[in-house]
């Protein structure tokens, strides 16, 4: 199957650091990719090139094989209107309610009358499971795993290609991470879209991946299908995966 | 061996550096200001809360000034035999410098601090990437409308604020100083010459300017979770005082010359 998403040789050097050295990924409509690794490996430097708000040393980011690294900003603005994403601690905006916040992009980019994407961003609540009561408060008004739900609302509720999830449960319980999970995988089928995640949330992973990519030192060592992870045959990945300090990565404390 | 040059020569570059990165985001925040799409919603929310709500702050600063002005003109003239001359002169101190910079220092604490602690939190927390992914971009959503309600919005204030000062040099002058209130009027609007609010209003124009592109410059940049916060509020308050007495100098000299 075509690549929806396809990065390729992408390199970026933040501070004199190479903090990434050729990476190499890509993930067709319909599938779920899940980049794990340690922390300051790359992670979010990788998500960050793929959707834009980096532009990488070299490489290329190819959205349905068109390059965005060299679109001019006007056309690299609607290719953008393709992504959706769901950021590590929310980023919901202070200053708005939870719906104008999930009806941000049909508002401001897309014009969209305001009654009809109120009726939106309330059916995007209803699919992410958070109360209708919710829609006129402010996002601090709500739980951790609240402000998930109504990110990944506000993610998908311009039915996005690709999907992007920064460390969809940080900081969440189990059972509610666990929700959150269940919810992803949901949307995912739902909008039959690519979906590319960072975590370091191994059950989060095993449940939303349909393959999954160690990141490390920059480059991709190894990736492939869930069911392979624990028979990898990569001592980095079995380390990982194991959550053990002793092994070739080195811990950074 | 150390060259003893080589810090002042890297602390030069540094600060070319900072200037032209400054002028560089001044002037996309200006470009933003005129294309499309423009957020009608947002420049007049911003209208309100630079503007509207800077109400109370610059008129009293006003009334105080202008009391003071009174004051110290009236002692000072004395030795001259030159009291009557306290209108004209608080009239032109107000309206060409101590109303357009009071104002401006005032709002460079209120605005400037206000913009780059919000604009700042947004930063660190993600939200100005997330308004990027949401195909809105920050500089029309968030910076244009600040640029322009305050470029707009400070020569209001300060047309107000020169209204209000000359009146608190009228009450100190008609009450404690025995000034006749009707001479200390007609003294006044003989000498004042339009060319002497033309001149506090472009100045007014210009800061507001300054603060809000100060304020949204360092907290686009912030970086390092709330400490960082706090450093592009403070640098935003000192950068904006800074640059409105340097530029107050600059726009005097252009006239009077």
């Amino acid at each position: 199957m075509a690549a929806k998403l396809q990065l390729i040789g992408i390199k970026k050097k933040l501070r004199g650091r190479q903090v990434l050295d050729g990476v190499e990924i890509d993930v067709a409509a319909g599938r779920s990719l899940v980049i794990i690794g340690g922390s300051g490996q790359g992670k979010s430097v990788t998500l960050k090139c793929a959707l834009g708000l980096m532009k990488p040393d070299a490489g290329q980011v190819l959205v349905d094989g068109a390059d965005v690294t060299k679109m001019p900003p006007e056309i690299r603005a609607r290719v953008m209107r393709k992504f959706g994403m769901l950021f590590q601690g929310g980023a919901l905006f202070d200053s708005l309610t939870v719906w104008e916040n999930i009806a941000f992009r049909l508002l401001y980019a897309d014009k969209v009358a305001r009654p009809e994407a109120k009726e939106r961003a309330i059916e995007a609540m209803r699919k992410v499971r958070l109360a209708q009561e919710f829609a006129d408060v402010r996002p601090i008004e709500l739980s951790g795993g609240m402000q998930k739900r109504a990110g990944l609302a506000r993610a998908i509720i311009a039915k996005p290609d690709i999907l992007f999830f920064d460390e969809p449960t940080t900081g969440l319980d189990p059972i509610t991470a666990d929700a959150i999970n269940d919810l992803i995988v949901e949307m995912v089928k739902e909008l039959g879209c690519a979906a590319v995640s960072i975590t370091h949330d191994m059950p989060s992973a095993r449940k939303i991946a349909d393959e999954i990519a160690m990141l490390h030192n920059g480059r991709i060592v190894w990736r492939g299908p869930t069911s392979t992870l624990d028979t990898s045959g990569n001592a980095m990945v079995e380390q990982f995966v194991a959550g053990r300090a002793d092994g070739p990565i080195q811990a950074v404390v | 061996m150390i060259n003893p040059f080589a810090p002042i020569g890297r602390g030069v570059l540094a600060g070319l550096a900072e200037i032209g990165r400054f002028a560089a985001f001044a002037g996309r925040s200006a470009a933003s200001c005129f294309a499309p799409p423009f957020f009608l919603g947002q420049f007049l929310r911003q209208c309100m809360a630079v503007g509207y709500y800077s109400l109370p702050v610059i008129g009293l600063t006003a009334v105080f000034i202008g009391a003071a002005l009174a004051l110290n003109i009236y002692v000072g003239g004395a030795r001259f035999n030159a009291e009557s001359f306290v209108p004209n002169i608080v009239v032109l101190g107000i309206t060409r410098e101590l109303g357009p910079v009071l104002a401006g220092l005032m709002l460079a604490g209120r605005v400037s601090a206000g913009i780059a602690a919000e604009i700042g939190t947004m930063r660190v927390t993600e939200q100005l990437d997330a308004m990027t992914t949401l195909s809105t971009d920050p500089f029309k959503f968030l910076i244009a409308p600040r640029v322009l309600a305050a470029t707009l919005t400070l020569p209001l204030l300060v047309l107000i604020a020169d209204i209000i000062g000359v009146m608190g040099g009228y009450l100190v002058a008609t009450y404690s100083l025995d000034f006749n209130g009707a001479t200390y009027l007609r003294n006044t609007f003989n000498f004042l010459e339009s060319q002497d609010v033309v001149l506090g209003l472009v100045k007014a124009a210009v800061f507001g300017f300054i603060i809000a592109v100060m304020g949204a410059y360092q907290g686009f940049n912030s970086s390092g979770g709330a400490l960082g916060v706090g450093r592009a509020t403070t640098n935003a308050v000192v950068g904006s005082i800074v640059l409105i007495l340097a530029v107050n100098y600059l726009i005097t000299a252009f006239f009077v010359e």
